[in-house]
């Protein structure tokens, strides 16, 4: 059977990757960051799995105002990096696992979270830059990625606790996929940003790594912040975080299980306009 | 029964809410067409022709040529769209996000360094903090204010 074996945690920032694209990583400004993912990258060759679902939001790339779904799982073969703005950023293309996508599509669906399924999607830096910042550069990525995306750009977006729910039907559609696999899932985004306003370059140290403690050590509680709260303390675009709580709600020790051991925390600012956290999260 | 709305009284913050994003439909969709290098360099050539191509109304239309990302936003803009005529200008989302506060790119990139805009005072509208409307616009924009 399929087993979930851990979960990671990652902002996103467009920044970081144009910093690995451009070979800026060794720069002074950028050095205390990666520095941050030195284990992390490590870790990820000895816990290589079989496939990643990466909850990730789509930055007004894949999805403009035509459509807008609050779910959304890629079940196709592929994915192709898109050109943002700047041209597509040259990373390797991303390969899909159909069969688990479509199993946790049905799965998920008949316990009655209404996903949208994309069978040609092209995905933005919220995919990649994860990838690039565990696995580095690699001619091609190491295993098959079911990307999941998430509206966070119109509001309202889903609730905290709705993606908490949702993470849990996740583990129990990946639980009874007959392959014999390991499945890791990732949530990403955050942490705390603003990027418009007289408010851009919001920041808030304090009220992320809380976040971080409550995320790990009770996930449940922190499903129950309402929205304004991350727009209030984390900015407007820190909403993004209530992705994290899709992966976290898929962990064992939600359904009774042990709790997770962290394998790896941390915590940066600035990215360009964002705060930056990590977490590994192994189950046990 | 309207919506409850409880986002409404923070300082220097649009909510892209349903609302907006009727008013901004076709500015933001101009803005997805710039994802295309042909539509890039058109717009580039004859920036109020290809504008014109595109149902918006004639107030968007004078925000996107000021380039005042500010002013796209109140008419509708969404910032993830609006990020596409920085890209098609060679401009980092530091240089864009940065922009809307009034201070120079020095200026912002130096607050982040520093940890950032501090929460404090620019939750609520009608606190005192660097964000809110009297405050505005904010570093060398602000001290040339009159001038």
């Amino acid at each position: 059977m399929a087993k979930i074996s851990a979960s990671v945690y990652t902002s996103h920032v467009p920044a970081i990757g144009a910093a690995i694209d451009l070979k800026k990583t060794g720069e002074a400004y950028w050095q205390p960051l990666f520095a941050g993912y030195e284990y992390s990258k490590e870790w990820m060759k000895e816990n290589t799995p079989d496939v990643i679902f990466l909850v990730y939001n789509d930055h007004a790339t894949a999805f403009s105002l035509d459509m807008i779904p609050t779910f959304a799982i890629g079940t196709a073969a592929e994915f192709i990096p898109a050109d943002e703005g700047y041209g597509p950023r040259p990373v390797p293309k991303v390969i899909g696992h159909p069969e688990l996508a479509s199993h946790i599509a049905q799965s998920v669906i008949q316990d009655d979270f209404d996903l949208t399924i994309v069978n040609k999607m092209e995905v933005d830096h919220g995919l990649t830059v994860p990838l690039s910042l565990m696995f580095g550069e690699p001619d091609a990525w190491p295993c098959k990625v079911i990307p999941f995306a998430v509206n966070v750009v119109q509001y309202p977006v889903p609730s905290g606790r709705r993606c908490f729910q949702l993470g849990q039907a996740i583990r129990k559609a990946v639980a009874c996929f007959d392959d014999d696999i390991k499945v890791q899932i990732w949530g990403t985004g955050g942490m705390s940003h603003q990027l418009q306003g007289a408010r851009a370059g919001l920041l808030n140290r304090e009220w992320d790594n809380a976040f971080l403690d409550r995320l790990i050590a009770d996930p449940a509680g922190l499903s129950e912040v309402p929205h304004i709260d991350y727009v209030r303390e984390a900015g407007s675009e820190g909403i993004e975080l209530v992705m994290w709580l899709i992966a976290r709600g898929a962990m064992s020790d939600i359904q009774g299980g042990p709790a997770p051991t962290v394998k790896h925390r941390f915590y940066h600012i600035p990215a360009s306009n964002t705060a930056v956290g990590h977490l590994i999260l192994e189950n046990n | 029964m309207a919506l409850d709305k409880p986002y409404l009284d923070i300082p220097g913050t649009i909510i892209f809410d349903a609302e907006q994003s009727r008013k901004g439909y076709w500015l933001n969709q101009f803005c997805m067409s710039l994802m295309k290098a042909d539509n890039r360099a058109r717009f580039k050539a004859d920036e109020r022709a290809y504008l014109d191509e595109w149902p918006m109304t004639e107030e968007q239309k004078q925000a996107v040529l000021a380039r005042d990302l500010n002013w796209c936003m109140r008419t509708g803009g969404n910032i993830y769209f609006l990020a596409k005529i920085g890209a098609t200008d060679g401009l980092s989302f530091q240089q864009m996000a940065g922009s809307m506060t009034g201070m120079t790119e020095e200026e912002y990139r130096d607050m982040m360094i520093k940890g950032g805009r501090s929460p404090e005072g620019n939750r609520y509208l009608g606190e005192d903090g660097d964000a809110q409307p009297q405050h505005q616009p904010q570093g060398a924009a602000g001290k040339n204010k009159g001038a």
